[in-house]
């Protein structure tokens, strides 16, 4: 279970964020929407702990990890430019987080093949972001946050450089992923259908605030 | 085409670019016509030249080697972390490359007079000495790797930082793993500013290492001695030949895709 406990994000004097709580339940596929610049991409990287809030606290499954570093709560993190390492073939981007935990070779091995066989990537394994379609580079950004066994997923806009043919399928393999690794999401989006499609808890962001649309 | 205020605009400005660079053109011609290639060989032939020429590349690979490991933190510094008296501090950075180059050979001997100065050379011994030159390359170079590298920072996004350290990296290990990765052009291209700057650093060595002939003498120093002399020619030779090695530093950053 996620809660935001009276979190507040302020930057010169100008309230961002005002004290924003909410509780989503384990297992939750949130989405949350609000107005560009309304701070969506800042309350994601509050809550995986790239920013401090001004005040307030991120608990975690009851404990409170508002003064942890990012690498210790366990959270997979698919930014809006998904991010992937230049310079690292997609088996290494999905290997990343794995290698750092120390997982032997053969284990990695392992690893690695299962969720490129997953989301559909083993024909990219070898390729550099650079020979990657919008498509690939989204289920390869994916991969490698799920390769870090996360707790929980932050999504923001994830689906946003997709043409709609193949939104539709994206959606599908956010679905599968969620249920398949018993994840808790909070995915931004600024579609309307693609939260009623995903969303099982609908939050929106109005004037720094956060209020529940409704449940799933 | 019809010349309309735009275009002559326009061919005004090309005009004053192409005189710059016949004007620069007409230097270097000047300077390699003045003697035939056969008395440029004979002067780099010998062993006076040959040995300023190649203290002159071990020391300022050595002098561009330090000047990047100290770069590459400075720089990712100076890029990735917001505090306050960042500005100052910036432009306490860029105070070698303003400073008059004779300055700085005068402060690095006044400061190796004072009690610090002489704690270090009872471990290193700087003042006229080989490492004096190197030392005398590299605070002046550091200056330019650090801008170098700060423009490559700033060029990388943050972006795929942040999701390493999500991803269970300590920041070291996301400098370390995805950062520096990314920034291996630029850290190629300020290794070779570092290189260019310190083959062409002349003040702070004449009076910090001085010019003693197969001891401290490197290439600039070179010039000045044999000009001193009144060999005009062993002077050009050896101006030609820096000219040349500023030339392959200049191609080699081009091809790492950064600008000097």
């Amino acid at each position: 279970m996620i809660q935001l406990d009276h979190i507040t994000w302020s930057v010169s004097g100008r309230t961002i964020l005002e004290s924003m709580t909410v509780e989503i339940p384990a297992n939750t596929y949130a989405v949350l929407m609000g107005p560009t610049g309304c701070g969506k991409t800042t309350l994601l990287e509050i809550l995986c702990g790239l920013r401090r809030p001004t005040a307030g606290r991120v608990l975690l499954d009851g404990v409170d990890v508002t003064d942890l570093e990012p690498r210790e709560r366990g959270i997979g993190y698919v930014p809006q430019d998904l991010a992937l390492f230049p310079g690292l073939s997609v088996r290494e981007q999905i290997g990343f987080a794995p290698k750092l935990r120390g997982v032997p070779a053969s284990e990695l091995k392992q690893q690695v093949n299962r969720l490129a066989e997953q989301l559909g990537i083993v024909p990219l394994l070898d390729r550099l972001p650079d020979m990657l379609s919008g498509g690939e580079k989204q289920r390869v950004a994916l991969a490698r946050a799920l390769a870090a066994r996360p707790r929980l997923l932050l999504l923001d806009e994830p689906l946003s450089a997709l043409d709609e043919s193949m939104r539709a399928e994206a959606v599908a393999l956010l679905q599968r992923v969620q249920q398949e690794h018993a994840l808790t999401v909070l995915h931004v989006t600024h579609s309307s259908s693609e939260a009623a499609a995903l969303g099982t808890l609908h939050l929106r962001m109005v004037a720094g605030r956060l209020e529940v649309d409704s449940r799933g | 085409m019809r010349l309309n205020r735009s275009n002559l605009c326009w061919l005004v400005l090309a005009l004053i670019t192409v005189a710059y660079l016949l004007f620069w053109a007409l230097l270097l011609g000047a300077t390699a016509t003045y003697s035939t290639p056969d008395s440029w060989l004979q002067v780099l032939r010998s062993p006076e030249i040959r040995h300023a020429t190649f203290l002159s590349l071990l020391t300022c690979s050595l002098a561009a080697g330090f000047a990047l490991l100290l770069a590459v933190p400075v720089g990712y510094l100076m890029t990735r972390l917001e505090f306050r008296g960042k500005s100052w501090l910036d432009a306490a950075l860029d105070i070698p490359i303003i400073l008059p180059p004779l300055v700085v050979g005068l402060c690095l001997l006044i400061f190796f007079q004072t009690k610090i100065g002489k704690v270090i050379e009872m471990a290193i011994p700087f003042t006229y000495q080989v490492s004096g030159v190197v030392l005398a390359q590299f605070v002046v170079a550091a200056a330019f790797a650090i801008r170098t590298m700060r423009g490559t920072f700033q060029h990388l996004s943050a972006r795929p930082e942040d999701v390493a350290l999500t991803l269970g990296c300590t920041r070291f290990q996301a400098l370390w793993h995805v950062a520096l990765p990314a920034a291996r052009r630029g850290m190629v291209a300020a290794f070779c500013i570092a290189w260019a700057r310190s083959l062409g650093e002349f003040g702070p060595i004449l009076v910090f290492a001085g010019a003693t002939r197969m001891k401290t003498e490197v290439l600039p120093t070179t010039v000045w001695l044999e000009l001193s002399v009144g060999n005009l020619e062993a002077a050009v030779a050896v101006s030609l030949f820096m000219v040349l090695l500023a030339v392959l530093v200049l191609v080699a950053v081009r091809a790492t895709g950064e600008k000097v």
